[in-house]
């Protein structure tokens, strides 16, 4: 087990390591920076300063490596936009995505477990259609869009829930149902295959056969074992909830991580960039070798693997 | 059943807060504080160390400069300068008004202006738009009321420099805390003061209740601002609509016309110093050598129906220009200069004199996307095709400056400096984005910049307005409109220089 956690450790290790090195050339091959930093009608000599000052003059694979060797030691840099450090501006937009992200999960949880087992319960029923339907629309409509008719709806319509902003728990309702139904159908279409799997094992027709209840069938053994691989999902789930959040922060001008990653990128601010898209691979990496420990403690085939 | 009691009290205090919520735009009035939503964060609040527009409002309101130009009359009046005076070409003497007090009640003097205009016109500290404060060799103090400064070369523009982006800090606070401090916890001496800050997200200013009764700008009577950073233009919509703030601007023309329907919103537009022209490249190694020919540079602005995009898709506010510069700029005329009527006959023509029934080139733009696909729509009915290529602002200008634009889709909006030295220069006196290069432009535009005598002054600029107009080195479009929607109970006026005043605004 030791073994297997250290090679995924290390594997994850380099994953991370090549997503900041893919991100930090990106971004350069997008634009001359120190034009983007020089604004409007920035002459020659402006650009040379800037150039000069920031250390891009430098080849790209010595900044790179620059950067990469400053930030191992813990030296984040400073934001070139806001002129503030950027591990001070990053750890304090963390909060609110953390908040939307595990919200949104729990939305997406709280949606998909029941329609998924009443979906299997019911398979190729009208109650199992609907749950595919909802899938479908789910997967289908792209977040930004259903962002906006929540907006239409609650906001503008019903005036119930605030538009934007990051002040009172109400702000974060629509950024959670429109972040968290998006994830929802993966969960929904996981747990009905698991339950039709499960609801068909010979453990469930002997539960059924000693006379309990439906519910203790349905809930407390078959549920507890169909849920499993749901436990792995989540982890990675989450992981890219927080990705995704940088769109619907954006939206909502939730002041969180996801709308500094969209300033970050908008105002060429690579220091704070990097540290975002490291961080972010980083807890996604993380989350991916949480799901596989659990799963190779759960089931040891997979350590052989 | 508990849950589900639980669940109903939920709900009812749910609703309850949504409808707490749900009641804006009298309440806001009640409460006397204005919300304010901006699509960017300013990088700094200190004036001097960002470039962005919320950055120049929040400037204007929070500071003072030493003169203060009536945004009605264009009309120079003393602010912290009680009176100033030309004492040489060089060489100006202010004599600075008593008993004003900075918000932190540090109290104003000449140690304030040299301090800060010393600080300013150091390369070293890097004020980020150099242009607004290079030109400064340095300040002295005469007496307690009394500063001299001293300007580089000869420079007529200063008077417009200091009652526009040259604010005056505190100098025993600055010195103390410096940007980094200035911009945490920002001290000025205007009518309103910075209570909250948060970068990239809001903004808070309340009424300086100390504000010197004899300054130019009037008392302020709103009592607080809340300006909050939304990026999203669909989300600053909706806030409108549900009453969750009550102003935003450079709202698109479409936008604009579907907010003018709502019964509690009012829209205002109005111009801006902000002029649209096209660039042709015909410096020497140009990608695209037709251009050369004079004859095909006049076709193509022969090409454009400038009055009808003005009335069709640029909108109420805008106007048509014909020479390279802002009307209102000092400086500024097209008198004598050439001017091109739509005519797509004559511009056919002309190409077909020139040799090029037809011809294909890029074109690169930034903004306004469908008035770059007006522009390119009139080329190719007289037969020139252009290929768009749509960039980032800082995208384009590399294209431009590196000799590989062809055509542009240029704006430029001056630092809402007016003069002409803030405009034409830029893209007719060899900078980086020139890619006319003509001499003798330069040299006359030179000459406005630096010389004293208004008179000669406005001889050059007027002189070189006409070569670029007659020689067609450019295609002059118009000035932008902006459009703003706020509250219908709010008073509210817009003005060219894009500032939003505060201290001008109350309710109906």
């Amino acid at each position: 087990m030791l073994g297997f956690i250290v090679k995924r450790l290390g594997l994850a290790l380099l994953v991370a390591l090549a997503v900041s090195a893919i991100a930090f050339f990106l971004l350069r091959l997008s634009g001359d920076i120190a034009v983007a930093i020089a604004g409007e009608g920035a002459q020659q000599a402006d650009l040379d300063v800037i150039r000069k000052t920031y250390g891009l003059d430098r080849p790209l694979v010595v900044q790179y490596l620059d950067w990469l060797l400053k930030t191992l030691s813990g030296d984040f840099g400073t934001s070139i936009y806001f002129k503030t450090d950027v591990a001070t501006l990053v750890f304090a937009k963390l909060p609110v995505t953390l908040i939307l992200g595990v919200s949104s999960l729990a939305f997406a949880l709280a949606i998909s477990i029941p329609l998924g087992v009443l979906a299997a319960i019911y398979s190729n029923s009208w109650i199992d259609r609907l749950a595919l339907a909802l899938a479908v629309f789910g997967q289908a409509m792209p977040n930004f869009f259903f962002a906006l008719i929540l907006v239409m709806l609650f906001s503008i319509t019903l005036r119930w829930l605030p538009v934007s902003g990051s002040g009172t728990w109400l702000h974060y309702v629509m950024p959670t149902i429109a972040l968290g139904y998006y994830t929802a159908p993966a969960f929904m279409r996981l747990i009905r295959a698991g339950m039709i799997e499960v609801l068909s094992a010979d453990y469930i027709r002997t539960a059924r056969a000693k006379g309990l209840s439906p519910y203790a069938v349905v809930i407390t053994h078959a549920l507890r074992n169909a849920a499993v691989p749901v436990v792995a999902l989540t982890a990675v789930q989450l992981g890219f909830l927080l990705g995704g959040s940088v769109v619907i922060e954006t939206i909502f001008a939730l002041d969180g991580l996801g709308y500094l990653a969209y300033q970050s990128i908008t105002y060429k601010d690579f220091p704070v960039m990097q540290v975002i898209v490291l961080l972010l691979s980083v807890v996604y990496v993380l989350l991916t070798l949480l799901a596989d420990i659990a799963n190779a403690w759960l089931d040891p085939r997979i350590r052989v693997a | 059943m508990r849950f589900f009691d639980k669940a109903s009290t939920a709900l009812a205090a749910t609703i309850l807060a949504a409808t707490a919520l749900a009641t804006p735009a009298f309440a806001q009035k009640a409460a006397n504080t204005v919300r304010f939503a901006y699509d960017q964060a300013p990088e700094s609040v200190d004036p001097f160390f960002n470039n962005v527009r919320i950055g120049v409002i929040i400037g204007a309101n929070v500071w003072d400069t030493l003169i203060y130009r009536d945004p009605a009359t264009n009309e120079y009046k003393g602010q912290l300068a009680k009176s100033w005076k030309q004492v040489d070409d060089k060489t100006i003497d202010f004599e600075l008004r008593e008993g004003v007090k900075f918000h932190n009640g540090e109290e104003f003097d000449a140690d304030d202006v040299v301090y800060t205009l010393n600080f300013i016109s150091k390369t070293e500290n890097k004020v980020v738009t150099q242009g607004n404060v290079n030109w400064i060799a340095k300040a002295e103090k005469l007496d307690k009321y009394k500063v001299r400064l001293t300007t580089k070369d000869i420079f007529p523009a200063a008077i417009e420099y200091l009652a526009g982006p040259v604010v005056i800090h505190p100098n025993e606070y600055y010195e103390k805390v410096g940007p980094k401090g200035q911009n945490e916890k920002p001290v000025g001496s205007g009518p309103y003061k910075v209570t909250n800050y948060v970068p990239g997200k809001s903004i808070a200013l309340e009424l300086n209740k100390d504000y010197f009764k004899d300054s130019p700008k009037p008392q302020p009577k709103i009592g607080k601002f809340e300006i909050r950073f939304i990026p999203d233009r669909q989300t600053q919509m909706a806030e409108m609509l549900s009453g969750g703030a009550d102003l935003i601007m450079h709202v698109p023309k479409d936008q604009a016309d579907q907010l003018q329907t709502v019964p509690t919103l009012q829209v205002v537009s109005g111009e801006t110093m902000r002029i649209v022209f096209m660039q042709m490249n015909i410096q020497d190694g140009t990608p695209a050598p037709a251009l050369k020919d004079e004859r095909v540079r006049k076709a193509i602005i022969h090409a454009i129906d400038r009055e009808a995009m003005v009335k069709n898709i640029v909108g109420t506010g805008s106007r048509v220009i014909n020479t390279i510069c802002f009307p209102s700029q000092f400086g500024c005329t097209d008198e004598g200069a050439a001017r091109y009527a739509y005519d797509p006959a004559k511009a056919k023509a002309l190409l077909a004199e020139a040799g090029h029934p037809s011809l294909t080139m890029d074109i690169v733009a930034y903004r306004e996307r469908n008035q770059t696909e007006a522009l390119i729509g009139y080329l190719q009915a007289v037969g020139i095709k252009t290929n768009l290529r749509f960039l980032q602002y800082a995208a384009m200008r590399e294209q431009i400056a590196t000799n590989k634009a062809m055509l542009t889709h240029q704006t430029w909006g001056s630092f809402s400096v007016n003069d002409t030295s803030a405009a034409t220069p830029n893209y007719f006196a060899f900078r980086s984005e020139d890619i006319t290069r003509d001499a003798a432009v330069r040299d006359l535009l030179e000459k406005g910049n630096n010389s004293v005598d208004p008179a000669v002054r406005k001889e050059a600029y007027k002189a070189g307005l006409k070569i670029i107009a007659d020689k067609a080195y450019a295609v002059p479009l118009y000035s932008l409109p902006v459009y703003y929607v706020a509250n219908k109970d709010l008073t509210f006026k817009a003005y060219p220089d894009e500032l939003v005043r505060f201290w001008e605004m109350g309710w109906k």
